[in-house]
């Protein structure tokens, strides 16, 4: 079944791809579609079936030399049953949404079939990312990860007339692989060290390598540090945290329904996955993992900024989503990988549903993008209207605090910002609270921008702007109830008591008193430093309160490799963070109404009052608006500088110093030998083949008569 | 009938060129479509009895098999045979060059002397891979520039007569040191035959020359004059510059086989002979050699980062990829040899297929200029599929074999010297940007100029030509184990032996300083 759900977009891209012409091209695309959601279909039965028990399903030899062998190959853990329902749901509703978003495209000319290439496409990126996702080692998942890199290409460059567009694409790939350049020697470090680049073997051989050291460029690294760290900036490139981060508001330029499904709910969310993937690895590596929360923090702050002052309404939400990505990884930072994998998780459904909304809004309006143009669309476009609400309650965090009942977002984000205050990073906490209250502004920004107020922009527009077709609605209806009710429903299992985690994951979990310490003890001697800050620390705060009001409390016990996510036995966030104090688990909410009571007042109550801050404060608000110059430094430390020292080895290398010395030494016979040819004639090249051959025919003689007299 | 396999293989082309030379007659249209038919047939029928071999083939066998010995002119010896490192090169010629007379389909001027060349050339190189004696060896490896220097000499473009010189002497003069090196080997070992040489233990005890210190004696002295020439092959940085000039002026047929065969030589060079016949020289030279790699790969792709001609901007991204070879052959780990064979061979679909790439709109518009398209893909979508197949499996795209040769000579690298690996690894940033740069100009865009509103997409004999490189290039990205099952015993053996010789010699030096 594993198989099927893993094949099936492949095989509908191909159909769709290359077989369009043959059986018709509405055929292709309900192939294309019926295919993602028959996955789609499997994949929830094998969410709902699993038990925990972690299965590998090999399909296929795949590289092998000496001690490196690798397969094709399904592993299926709890870790990645979550990736497949996230990744075939979004990926099915896209394809249904866009039958009718694609269905007039202005970009091209009467009777141009674009459509079945771009089914094909995202297709074709589905399958990669279920690579990605169900891969047993970490070739395979370079295969899904670079795969995923070219369908986004191909779909960010979809417009391929627009130069913007294709500009977008190629930037997009070459900050990919700058990330996937730290992949890539993470992946080589670790076959150098493990001899194996298995998941199962690389997790057995975690605890040893917190003890080995490696030189590695300039120094002497510990192991496990090392390797944490270089895959990490792999998941920088591909989740656009800080520094790798400029692509993806470029990206925009695809086609809205792919900014929903690559750009938002799955593949900037695989350096995410990565890392809870190699959890039994990041355990061991408290440096790498501080690293990780400090950029996720940084990034959830900065992204947050930019997207206050934005005005593209897909950037808006672009922004916002490297934004919560930065959530993700401090909550992966600070050992909280469930929370992570929640947050992943509900923001798949609500980002989704915000970008498609934006899409119906963008299809509405006439590809017009710009929320200044926008004003009063609710009348008009009243079911998106109501799933946009929809989707901003569930980001912006609206639930009723200090009970578990509240949109998807409210619980998720909650627990990150509650794990982080656990894991004793204030900059994490701090950053993200006051992130949040800038998520509320800038989601009801768009919200007030596109939907109240007065109209404004081109009047004809505003006119004609009209609902969405059926199969744009449905996926947004789909996605509306995720956003609603996915926190309640699965809360327990991500971020619920240690033992209901611990079912869910597949994770042995003990009664706290009976301490697996024994066992483990060894294993853990590295980790017990990393976890004796925490532990100490934190114990003394807090441990004895919680050790009391807590009657039933579990630890984790499993070793590295068991269950989908490992945490250490010295990993007490989940507990820490449910025993934080009231004023914690309050402060994302008052965040939330502080942001939105801005926001209100900035839009609906005094909307000249943006202008005139924007005016006062000219400095700020250009640097925000220019994404704090990243681009404008890049382009002049990175791109600039690349080509003009390509340049100069062209001419000055290649041209003056090897040809100039060579031809100098050598090549001055090249001249003699022209000009011998006189005008050179193409006659003349036969004289010299034949003194060529006379020459070898002297060396024979010479050498036959060398070895007769031998 | 199998004991003359390779001989038969090796020589069917050049019996085809002698019967074309002798009964074709005529300049004339029908003539000239008889030349490319019977170029055609003949390499065909030569690739699929070659076919014979690889089934017959013995993996686990790390010897030379279907060895033929004998004696031909003034007491010569004549010894061919095939083991798992030539024995997949030999393969990759049969099977490129029948794809490099139907890319030649469009030829006009002189088609027989132009088949003839193709079909001694592919002789010639098939020869090389072949060969089991020394001055056999030479003679293929030196006689197969003649045809490639017509080639270029006389079908080539305006400045054919500079490139073709310059390849002509750089080539050339790398193998006059390689000639001495060989006439020492022989004296030394009093044999030419290879199978010998390769258990005859060199000289490598220092001693001085002039003044200067010469560490690891002979086997160091034989190395360089060796790598003198292979260095000139592959080609390496900094002696690449006649690549560039040779591959823009060459005939789209004659850049194909440059890069697809040719540059293997002097990888396969090392492999037979640098490493196993001289592993101290070859010890003492591996960092010089690693950095020369890494230089090679990052120095080529910032220059064709900012190249504007089509050809040349493919050729540097050769020499780029040939730097993983070096690396990768010079790292001396399983997975550095086993990926540089494999590099070398995915590098022989790819680079094909780029040629061709540019061949076909050549073909059409008669430049090679980058500035001169735009927009293709508008009134040439197979060509634009194609085309950015090849584009990504040039840049290293997992899933095709431009990736399991990269990855695995970087993988065998790290163990031996981690600042050339990230060096090196760098270059997968580089590639992309190129690669993506050129495809978005040429390919990408609105088709606003003129000249390019009439062009037509690919014909049947182009599609037909492209379909045997697609196949190949994600059969092995997909299931590398095709080619690593048969390269493995073979470069593990020769590991083995790389690693047992210098154990060797360590001991014996510790014993004489004792």
């Amino acid at each position: 079944m594993e198989t099927i759900i893993l094949f099936a977009p492949l095989i509908g891209a191909i159909i769709c791809g290359f077989g369009w012409r043959i059986i018709g091209e509405t055929a292709a695309l309900w192939v294309s579609t019926g295919m993602l959601f028959l996955a789609c279909l499997l994949s929830w039965i094998v969410f709902f079936s699993f038990d925990g028990v972690l299965q590998q399903i090999p399909v296929m030899r795949f590289i092998e030399s000496g001690t490196l062998a690798t397969d094709w190959a399904i592993r299926l853990d709890r870790l990645t049953a979550i990736m497949l329902i996230v990744v075939t749901t979004v990926s099915a509703l896209v394809h249904l949404y866009s039958f009718g978003y694609m269905d007039h495209d202005a970009q091209w000319k009467e009777g141009e079939s674009y459509k079945p290439r771009f089914f094909a496409y995202l297709s074709f990126f589905t399958f990669a990312m279920l690579a990605l996702v169900t891969s047993d080692n970490l070739v395979q998942m370079f295969f899904g990860w670079e795969g995923v890199g070219v369908a986004s290409y191909l779909l960010i460059g979809f417009y391929y007339r627009k130069p913007s567009a294709n500009a977008a694409a190629i930037k997009a790939f070459v900050v990919n692989r700058a990330g996937d350049f730290g992949f890539a020697l993470g992946i080589f470090a670790l076959f150098f060290l493990v001899d194996s680049i298995n998941m199962s073997d690389i997790f057995a051989a975690a605890p040893d390598l917190a003890h080995t050291q490696v030189s590695f460029l300039w120094g002497e690294w510990n192991a496990a540090e090392l390797t944490a760290l270089l895959l990490f900036i792999g998941a920088m490139g591909k989740s656009a945290q800080l520094l790798l981060h400029t692509w993806l508001p470029d990206a925009m330029e695809g086609p809205t329904p792919v900014s929903a499904l690559i750009h938002a709910a799955t593949m900037v969310t695989a350096g995410v996955f990565l890392v809870c993937r190699m959890s039994p690895l990041m355990e061991f590596a408290p440096q790498a993992t501080a690293f990780i929360t400090v950029v996720g923090a940084a990034t959830a702050f900065f992204a947050a900024t930019v997207g206050l002052v934005q005005t593209d309404i897909k950037r808006v939400i672009a922004y916002s989503t490297c934004s919560q990505l930065g959530y993700m990884f401090v909550a992966a930072g600070v050992g909280m990988y469930s929370a992570a994998m929640f947050h992943l998780f509900t923001h798949a459904f609500f980002k989704a549903l915000l970008f498609l909304g934006a899409g119906s809004v963008i299809h509405a309006m006439h590809h017009e993008q710009d929320m200044m143009n926008y004003g009063n669309l609710r009348k008009k476009i009243p079911y998106t209207f109501w799933a946009m609400m929809i989707g901003t309650l569930a980001i912006t965090g609206v639930g009723i605090p200090l009970t578990t009942i509240g949109f998807a977002g409210f619980l998720s984000k909650d627990a990150i910002i509650e794990s982080a205050w656990a894991g004793g990073s204030g900059f994490g906490f701090w950053a993200l609270v006051i992130a949040a209250a800038m998520t509320s502004f800038y989601s009801w920004r768009l919200i007030f921008l596109t939907f109240f107020g007065k109209e404004r922009g081109d009047k004809h527009t505003h006119e004609h702007a009209h609902e969405s077709p059926m199969t744009m609605l449905v996926p947004l209806g789909v996605l509306s109830l995720g956003a609603v009710f996915a926190g309640m429903i699965w809360y327990s299992n991500f971020f619920g008591h240690a033992d209901q985690v611990g079912k869910f994951y597949g994770i042995p979990v003990a009664e706290a008193g009976v301490h697996a310490d024994d066992s483990h003890g060894d294993d853990h001697a590295k980790a017990d430093d990393h976890g004796d800050d925490h532990g100490e620390a934190k114990a003394d705060d807090h441990g004895d309160d919680h050790a009391k009001a807590d009657d039933h409390h579990y630890v984790f016990v499993g070793k590295p490799g068991e269950g989908g996510i490992y945490m250490g036995p010295d990993n007490h966030i989940l507990d820490e963070a449910h025993a934080a104090p009231k004023w914690v688990k309050v402060s994302p909410f008052i965040a939330m109404v502080l942001g939105f009571a801005l926001s209100y007042l900035f839009y609906i109550v005094n909307p000249e009052l943006p202008k005139r801050l924007a005016e006062n404060q000219r400095p700020l608000y250009l640097f925000l608006k220019n994404k704090w110059y990243f681009d404008e430094i890049y382009d002049v430390i990175f791109v600039r500088p690349a080509k003009q020292l390509g340049r100069a080895l062209w001419k000055g290398g290649d041209g003056n110093v090897i040809d100039g010395f060579l031809n100098g030494v050598a090549m001055g016979i090249v001249p003699f030998f022209t000009r011998l040819a006189g005008k050179a004639q193409s006659g003349y090249i036969f004289t010299y083949a034949f003194w060529m051959v006379l020459g070898i025919a002297a060396f024979v003689t010479w050498m036959t008569i060398g070895g007769g007299a031998n | 009938m199998s004991s003359y396999l390779l001989s038969a293989v090796c020589f069917i082309p050049a019996l085809a060129a002698l019967i074309m030379a002798l009964l074709l007659r005529g300049d004339d249209e029908a003539a000239q479509l008889n030349a490319k038919r019977f170029a055609l047939v003949t390499t065909t029928v030569t690739f699929i009895i070659s076919l014979g071999i690889l089934v017959q083939f013995d993996a686990g066998n790390t010897g030379f098999q279907f060895v033929e010995e004998g004696e031909w002119l003034l007491g010569l010896k004549y010894k061919m045979g095939v083991d798992g490192i030539s024995v997949l090169f030999v393969l990759l010629t049969t099977f490129i060059m029948p794809l490099t007379i139907l890319a030649s389909w469009g030829v006009t001027d002189r088609v027989k002397e132009y088949m003839i060349a193709f079909l001694l050339l592919e002789t010639l190189m098939l020869g090389v891979f072949m060969a089991l004696d020394l001055v056999l060896f030479y003679l293929f490896f030196e006689a197969g520039l003649i045809p490639m220097f017509l080639i270029i000499g006389i079908w080539g473009g305006k400045e054919r007569i500079y490139a073709s010189f310059k390849f002509f002497l750089y080539t050339l003069l790398g193998s006059v040191l390689m000639l001495v090196a060989m006439v020492a080997m022989f004296t030394d070992a009093g044999t030419t035959d290879i199978e010998v040489l390769l258990t005859h233990e060199f000289s490598y005890q220092s001693f001085s020359l002039l003044g200067i210190q010469i560490v690891g004696g002979m086997q160091t002295l034989m190395f360089l004059a060796f790598f003198a020439s292979f260095a000139v092959k592959m080609p390496m940085w900094p002696v690449h510059t006649w690549l560039p000039d040779a591959h823009v002026q060459a005939p789209t047929a004659g850049s194909v086989v440059l890069a697809a065969i040719l540059l293997k030589m002097g990888g396969y060079g090392f492999l037979r002979f640098s490493i196993p016949m001289f592993p101290v020289g070859s010890e003492i030279m591996t960092p010089l050699v690693l950095w020369m790699s890494a230089i090679a790969v990052v120095y080529t792709s910032l220059v064709a980062l900012v190249q504007e001609d089509m050809k040349k901007l493919i050729a540097y991204s050769s020499v780029a990829h040939m730097g993983f070879v070096t690396m990768g052959i010079f790292a001396t780990t399983q997975q550095g040899l086993d990926g540089a064979i494999f590099q070398m061979l995915s590098h022989g679909f790819i680079s094909a297929a780029l040629f061709l790439c540019v061949g076909v709109i050549y073909d059409r518009m008669h430049t090679r200029d980058i500035n001169a398209y735009g927009g293709l893909v508008n009134r040439m979508p197979a060509y634009a599929l194609v085309f950015m197949l090849f584009t990504m499996a040039n840049v290293g795209l997992p899933g095709t074999s431009g990736f399991v040769g990269e990855f695995l000579t970087l993988m065998g690298t790290f163990p031996v010297n981690t600042w050339v690996t990230a060096v090196a690894c760098s270059g997968v940033i580089f590639s992309a940007a190129y690669a993506l740069w050129l495809y978005r100009r040429v390919v990408f865009g609105d088709l606003i100029k003129e000249s390019l509103k009439t062009i037509n997409d690919m014909s049947t004999r182009e599609k037909v030509t492209f379909a045997p490189l697609i196949v190949m290039t994600i059969l092995l990205g997909v299931y590398p184990s095709l080619v690593t099952d048969i390269i493995g015993p073979a470069t593990a053996a020769l590991k083995d032996h790389y690693d047992t010789a210098l154990a060797a010699a360590e001991a014996a030096t510790q014993m004489a300083s004792n």
